[in-house]
């Protein structure tokens, strides 16, 4: 760890991942500071939802390592990477609640499984994350009887539950209309702001990517590696590489750059 | 004849600068067949070399997919022969589908390449596929295991209501099926013993028969296939389908084991339910082997009675419980496992639920066989 970079939360070094010769990402550095909200951006295919799961444990690169405050993450023994997981919330993609509980249960499950809390705590505090992003009422229903929006809104709460440092969220505006996935995005930034959690964002999502993100890296799926990284909307007014240029303007113009959507 | 039955109807020109143009008119909606892209050929054949395909479409009614097929088929010909192909005297709809169908752009990357493997490939992968899929058998018997020994000393963790739910679904809930078919087995042992037995005036040994045969065998080698059936079906379903929609994964984010949290209660309900479904069983096929030796076969009540009391001893009686108990061990095992191993699709769900049943049988029947040989060894 360099003691020189003491608001570093994140840090990815040379981490590279193959199934035999076939390479899905290959020297991947990175840094998150603390409390910003970092996207991992690139088409289809390159490679960010792999290395979304490197960094939450369920997958393990074939070299290099993922560091959280300075001590590697896979390289440290079960229990230590058990310990640090505690300290993430994980949003996935459908939001993957756990559909034979309710949703006051499924917030509360990490709590009985992690704290002394007595029961009638551990709703009171299940109720405010439901409460928090917006689910006021719908503690006693299950993930089948929510809408698709609510339920990835239910899978926040839950992410939410222990009070994590860093939330990783995999595709949050996947299958949302566009005032929902504005409203998350929203939810996104008041939460950064009001928790001082650092964000993990994989996303393809333009409008999110401007609203949402501090710091970007783009992914390439040609040489399955970071092809440029920085602000967003730095990404987007100066960088020179074609395809980089691409993504950012949705391919509508490879000279004439979008007006970035205002800040929220 | 109906207004959708169209006729496609071709008309070839020669013109003087060497160009073929092809008229097309009429609809061109028939789904039953094409034109041959044969008689274009022949055409093209006939009467010197042509320079150049052009079209003429003046006449050209209605059209659908057919029509830019044949298309295709007429530029895949000018190609192979060299002529000239011309695109721009197509209407422009169509010149962009044709143009568009040409120029998807296929990205290498994305995409892995299939390619034929060698038959040595063939066997090399195929016995890595044995090896891994013991391997991955071996790791889930090592991480029960050690889920085990976490619950021995409290710190395994599940939810005790889990355990009361899948003992639910495995015990009261099977017990009409496990009725039925032990009862019929009861009555088929009880038909089959009193003809052979019946010859040698032995006719009121079928109360041994059936006694023996079900408590020892059939009662926890039936319920243990029926359970497997039914609830090691049902795991592997639950768990896969968990598995795609990424609840599993959820589990593992927050620390929570999903072999304590779902595999667990899964055995333990198992362990908690099948000796009391063997006995069940057993009481069942006995009754139904009591039914046809007093109402058909003419025994003695009172005597059946006697006698299957005194032909059950209890290490028969607790052979099989032990067996069942330990075939209910390995449905719970075989669903969790294939359904901890299922893919993220929906049809890896049905291929998981099979492998479940299949695995399971298999299993039941050979430990079945390992125990007889055990017992034979012993003498029990």
């Amino acid at each position: 760890m360099d003691s020189a970079a003491p608001n570093i939360r994140i840090e990815i070094r040379d981490l590279t991942m193959s199934y035999g010769s076939f390479v899905v990402m290959r020297d991947i550095n990175a840094r998150v500071k603390r409390g910003e909200v970092f996207i991992i951006m690139g088409g289809s295919g390159c490679g960010k939802s792999t290395l979304l799961r490197e960094m939450i444990g369920l997958k393990e690169p074939t070299r290099g390592d993922i560091y959280y405050d300075g001590s590697p993450f896979w390289a440290s023994p079960p229990e230590d990477r058990q310990k640090r997981l505690r300290s993430f919330g994980v949003l996935f993609q459908s939001g993957a609640l756990w559909s034979s509980m309710t949703l006051a249960e499924n917030v509360g499950l990490p709590l009985g499984e992690y704290t002394e809390l007595p029961e009638s705590d551990i709703a009171e505090i299940a109720r405010l994350k439901l409460a928090l992003v917006g689910l006021k009422g719908f503690e006693d229903y299950y993930p089948s009887q929510i809408s698709g929006g609510m339920n990835k809104r239910a899978g926040l709460a839950r992410a939410l539950a222990l009070d994590p440092d860093i939330l990783f969220f995999d595709e949050p505006s996947a299958g949302l209309d566009p005032i929902s996935s504005r409203n998350l995005d929203r939810l996104i930034l008041e939460l950064r702001d009001s928790l001082g959690a650092t964000f993990v964002v994989v996303t393809h999502e333009l409008a999110s990517i401007f609203t949402i993100g501090d710091h970007a890296i783009f992914l390439d799926a040609g040489t399955r590696s970071v092809r440029a990284q920085g602000h967003p909307r730095e990404l987007l007014l100066r960088s020179t590489d074609p395809v980089v240029r691409e993504f950012l303007t949705r391919g509508d113009s490879v000279s004439q750059p979008v007006v970035p959507p205002p800040v929220i | 004849m109906s207004e959708a039955t169209p006729v496609s109807p071709l008309t070839f020109r020669r013109e003087a600068d060497g160009c073929f143009r092809l008229a097309l008119s009429g609809d061109w909606l028939d789904r039953a067949h094409l034109p041959s892209i044969e008689i274009v050929a022949a055409e093209l054949a006939k009467g010197g070399t042509a320079t150049a395909l052009a079209f003429d479409t003046t006449g050209l009614g209605r059209w659908n997919s057919g029509l830019i097929v044949f298309i295709l088929r007429c530029a895949d010909l000018c190609q192979s022969q060299r002529i000239e192909f011309r695109v721009e005297t197509l209407p422009t709809s169509l010149g962009r589908l044709i143009a568009l169908s040409q120029a998807v752009p296929e990205r290498a990357d994305a995409a892995i390449t299939l390619e034929q493997p060698q038959f040595l490939q063939k066997v090399g992968e195929s016995a890595q596929g044995v090896w891994s899929g013991g391997m991955g058998i071996a790791s889930f018997l090592g991480e029960n295991i050690l889920t085990l020994g976490r619950m021995a000393r409290g710190q395994a963790q599940f939810r005790g209501q889990d355990v009361l739910l899948a003992m639910q679904e495995c015990g009261p809930q099977a017990l009409g099926i496990v009725a039925l078919i032990n009862f019929l087995i009861g009555l088929i042992m009880a038909f089959v013993g009193a003809t052979g037995l019946a010859r040698f005036g032995a006719g009121v040994y079928v109360a041994d028969l059936v006694a023996i045969a079900s408590v020892r065998e059939m009662g926890c080698i039936m319920t243990g296939i029926i359970l497997c059936g039914r609830t090691g079906a049902a795991f592997a379903a639950q768990l896969g389908t968990m598995k795609v929609s990424q609840e599993i994964e959820a589990f593992q984010t927050f620390g929570i084991s999903p072999i304590d949290f779902l595999v667990l209660p899964r055995i333990l309900a198992m362990v908690a339910m099948m000796p009391l479904l063997c006995l069940f069983a057993d009481l069942i096929a006995i009754l139904g082997g009591f039914l046809v030796a007093a109402s058909m076969l003419h025994i003695d009540p009172g005597l059946y009675m006697h006698r299957t009391l005194d032909a059950v001893s209890l290490t028969t009686f607790l052979l099989g419980i032990c067996k069942g108990t330990f075939f209910g061990v390995v449905v719970a095992l075989t669903g969790c496992l294939r359904g901890m191993q299922c893919g993220t699709n929906a049809a890896a769900v049905g291929q998981a639920t099979t492998s479940a049943v299949v695995t399971g049988i298999t299993t039941i029947v050979a430990a079945d066989g390992v125990f007889a040989v055990l017992c034979n060894a012993l003498k029990i």
